[in-house]
């Protein structure tokens, strides 16, 4: 799986992933190109990552792209001491955000929350002069144990996803970001692998779209689920 | 006078158990307290011991053979050629120019000039007995004054060589003929002929040393008999020495250089603890043996000779030892220390008289004297020392940035921090870090002056001592660290200031889990072993060296801490159990034994299943 970027230093075992670095401003935008790369940075968080099935097929699927960086937080962080400086640049490196986590508790793991409150100062990512983000777009990647159906007003946890998930929507809204509708792997338990290779397919097409710009954001916003933008997506591309 | 055996072992170890304790307690060290044991048993005082002390001494000179071959032992090459400078440097500086100023002042006196010189020589010798063990129970072993001091001890050890070889030089010239019989083949000899066997035998214990030492114990190590080992760590011993006597040296010497010949091979550790202990009761019984064999006649029939003379020797070879460290660059606290401890005659200086003696070049009188000015000056090392400690270095330790000190007294300073080695000296950057002022106590006082330029408020002197600990604020303070590599120490501090001051928080830096129970044992609940943490720290990198996640790394390792410290706590009632005469290694043995038996119980990351999505899959069927 050595074929994107990624903020750790060392990829001595599979758990963890291999070595990269922020690309540079203006790389991939090369004079002549006949599209605009846009430069993606997944925050993932996955305290377990080495017993969750369904994320290590999804990371270990991701595309092989110079404008992907992977930064893995509880591989970085095992102390919860976030280092505010490299993050901002690492920010300010890339276009689009993706909080990749599972789903605990209706929320993000908790390092997700603390890189939240460390690094969205005010003043940098919001306030006064806090225009650093503005511009960018965020969404969250998020598996959950529970199905699609469960997350509904008549379901058993009676909010949808993306109600749950309104913290985040503001906090992008806060720091003048874009925030499209969430991509989701759902009812995890149940997987086949045969669904979970589809679903790792699909996150790596949504990340060779979104490097690419291949993608209209109005259209993803009128689904709930960038998985149903995919799909109707792939249609229309014809197979 | 009761003889026998038993009554003279009864005799010495009783002297020795009632006055060391009582001379440690008041802070004088255990050499003078042996020394006073022989001085009360002696025959001037209680009259237990008669002239036989002269005997025991050549008995207990053995001690002090034993002391060389361990010195040689833990004389690594790397150890010595760091040191070679001040060795060879300072070390000849101090026997030539002593040694000449003393011949000087005899020749004055209208001495023979080879009487003169021969008994300069022996003078000039100081104790390494006396000033290695005093520096170790100060731990001053790593200052500059140690490194000083144990360099021109060496050199001197070494000199005895070629000064032995001399003396029947002087002799030979003053026409002695074979008087009293020696045990000594060589004498009479040619000169020649003596040279090349003195270095046939150095050879010898060298050759011995790598060819057959080494082999000899291999073989002796796989019958894994402890005892046997120890058997022949003495008879190594024995038999160099044997064989340097055999051909007129000193046996010293021959130890010496057999131990630095094995100082390099497997069997260095194991050696050094079988022989440590049999050194430790042979010096004691050879500063016993001088305390004994003091003539207080001699200073009762003609007080002011003997007295004026072991002042003069005393103050001559200060002043040479104070130039030589000023040549040396040493600064003025350590220089004193270095001096005032080297300034005592020393155990050789006996070997030597009685050499001289033999060989006519000192007649009885004189000989007589002179063993007497080295057993007087030898005795009051540890005072000289005691008065340098407690009066001149503290007013000069503290003296010199007074000025200053007394408006940093006015501050504040919540910590107070004992030791300031590499431990102690993270602790006190890291709370500076943070604007916590830390006063910080230490007895090296190189040390102290480079922290004093840093800003650090930092007193001089050893943290034990109730007055110190009283200047340095400890009324108003709230927390101290005794941050001391020794454990004793530490146990000591711990002592004083629960009886002292009684409301300051003790936090104490333990070597391993053994240390920890004692200070636990004495009611303070912060104890930090000084290794667990870097060691699980270090496990942590290792799992992830191995593939596992960090972040579950560092969980398992925190787990790991918090349940070890909850076991050491647990633990540490049921030490008691034990039958308390139970061997120290035996006990380490049994106690990780329980450890690694509570390990199998409660392993403190198997059962944290925390975010395993595997586990739940059963029971979310239904949503």
């Amino acid at each position: 799986m050595n074929h994107f970027r990624s903020t750790l230093a060392n990829d001595e075992n599979d758990m963890s992933t291999p070595a990269g670095i922020i690309p540079q401003e203006g790389e991939g935008t090369r004079e002549g190109a006949h599209f605009h790369a846009k430069r993606v940075l997944i925050l993932f968080a996955h305290p377990r990552f080495e017993k969750s099935r369904v994320n290590r097929a999804l990371i270990s699927t991701l595309p092989a792209s110079d404008t992907l960086t992977l930064h893995d937080l509880y591989e970085l962080y095992p102390d919860y001491n976030i280092d505010v400086e490299t993050e901002k640049q690492l920010l300010l490196a890339h276009d689009i955000l993706i909080w990749h986590h599972p789903f605990y508790m209706y929320s993000a793991p908790a390092i997700m929350k603390q890189w939240l409150d460390l690094v969205l100062e005010y003043g940098w990512a919001h306030g006064a002069g806090g225009d650093f983000l503005k511009d960018k777009t965020a969404f969250n990647v998020i598996t959950t144990g529970g199905t699609r159906e469960a997350y509904r007003s008549d379901g058993f946890n009676r909010f949808t996803i993306r109600e749950f998930l309104c913290p985040f929507e503001q906090t992008a809204r806060l720091c003048k970001m874009t925030y499209l509708p969430p991509f989701t792997v759902q009812g995890t338990y149940r997987l086949t692998d045969g669904e979970l290779s589809r679903h790792a397919a699909d996150y790596a097409f949504l990340l060779q779209q979104l490097g690419a710009d291949a993608y209209s954001r109005e259209e993803m916003e009128q689904f709930a689920f960038l998985n149903d933008w995919i799909e109707a997506k792939k249609r229309t591309q014809g197979p | 006078m009761t003889e026998g055996f038993l009554f003279q072992a009864l005799i010495y170890l009783t002297a020795a158990i009632v006055c060391v304790p009582i001379a440690k307690r008041l802070g004088m060290g255990s050499v003078l307290g042996y020394l006073l044991a022989g001085i009360a048993i002696g025959p001037y005082a209680l009259g237990f011991i008669g002239r036989e002390g002269q005997d025991i001494m050549h008995f207990a000179e053995f001690g002090v053979v034993m002391m060389l071959f361990l010195i040689g032992l833990e004389l690594e090459p790397s150890h010595f050629w760091r040191l070679r400078h001040r060795i060879l440097g300072m070390g000849s500086a101090q026997i030539i120019v002593t040694s000449l100023a003393l011949c000087a002042g005899m020749m004055l006196m209208n001495f023979n000039w080879k009487t003169a010189l021969a008994s300069s020589l022996a003078l000039a010798m100081s104790s390494t007995a006396i000033v290695l063990q005093s520096m170790k129970e100060k731990g001053l072993g790593d200052t500059e004054a140690g490194k000083s001091s144990f360099s021109v001890l060496l050199f001197q050890d070494i000199a005895v060589i070629p000064i032995l070889a001399l003396l029947p030089l002087l002799a030979v010239s003053t026409g002695h003929g074979m008087g009293a019989p020696s045990k000594a083949i060589l004498e009479g000899l040619p000169g020649w002929l003596q040279t090349a066997a003195v270095l046939g035998a150095g050879g010898a214990v060298v050759l011995a040393g790598r060819f057959v030492i080494v082999p000899f114990l291999r073989v002796v190590a796989k019958t894994h008999l402890r005892e046997l080992l120890t058997a022949a760590a003495l008879l190594i011993v024995i038999a160099t020495a044997f064989l340097m006597q055999l051909v007129g040296l000193s046996p010293a010497l021959g130890a010496f250089l057999a131990g630095v010949v094995l100082a390099n091979s497997e069997f260095r550790h194991e050696l050094e603890s079988d022989i440590e202990p049999f050194k430790g009761l042979f010096l004691g019984l050879f500063f016993i043996a001088v305390g004994a064999s003091i003539n207080f006649k001699l200073l009762v029939d003609s007080p002011m000779q003997i007295i004026s003379l072991v002042f003069a020797v005393i103050a001559i070879k200060t002043i040479v030892l104070l130039g030589t460290g000023k040549l040396f660059k040493i600064t003025v606290d350590q220089n004193l220390i270095f001096a005032v401890g080297l300034s005592q005659v020393g155990e050789f200086a006996f070997v030597l008289f009685g050499f001289m003696h033999q060989l006519h070049i000192l007649p009885d009188h004189l000989t007589d004297i002179m063993m007497a000015v080295t057993a007087f000056s030898m005795t009051i090392t540890p005072l000289l020392l005691f008065i340098n400690e407690r009066f001149i270095l503290l007013r000069f330790g503290t003296l010199e940035e007074s000025g200053k000190e007394a408006d940093i007294i006015d501050v504040q300073h919540p910590v107070i921090i004992a030791g300031f080695g590499d431990f102690g000296s993270t602790i006190g950057r890291f709370l500076r870090a943070n604007g916590i002022a830390a006063t910080i106590l230490d007895n090296d006082s190189d040390r102290v002056d480079l922290l004093r330029k840093m800003g650090f408020k930092v007193f001089y002197g050893d943290a034990a001592r109730t007055d110190i600990l009283k200047s340095a604020g400890a009324d108003e303070a709230r927390v101290l660290i005794t941050a001391v590599a020794a454990p004793s120490t530490n146990c000591d501090l711990v002592e004083k200031i629960q009886k002292h001051y009684p409301h300051l928080t003790i936090m104490v830096r333990v070597k391993d889990r053994e240390d920890a129970y004692e200070i636990l044992d004495m009611g303070v609940r912060d104890v930090y072993r000084e290794s667990l943490d870097t060691s699980i720290r270090l496990g942590v990198d290792v799992l992830v060296k191995l593939g596992y996640r960090r972040y579950s790394a560092t969980r398992a390792g925190q787990n790991f801490l918090k349940y070890d410290e909850a076991a050491l706590l647990e633990l540490a009632p049921h030490r008691h159990d034990e039958k308390s005469y139970i061997y120290n290694a035996r006990e380490q043995i049994t106690l990780q034994e329980q450890l690694l038996a509570n390990d199998r119980e409660v392993n403190p990351t198997i059962n944290d299943h925390a975010w395993e999505s595997d586990l739940r899959k059963d029971q979310e069927g239904d949503r």
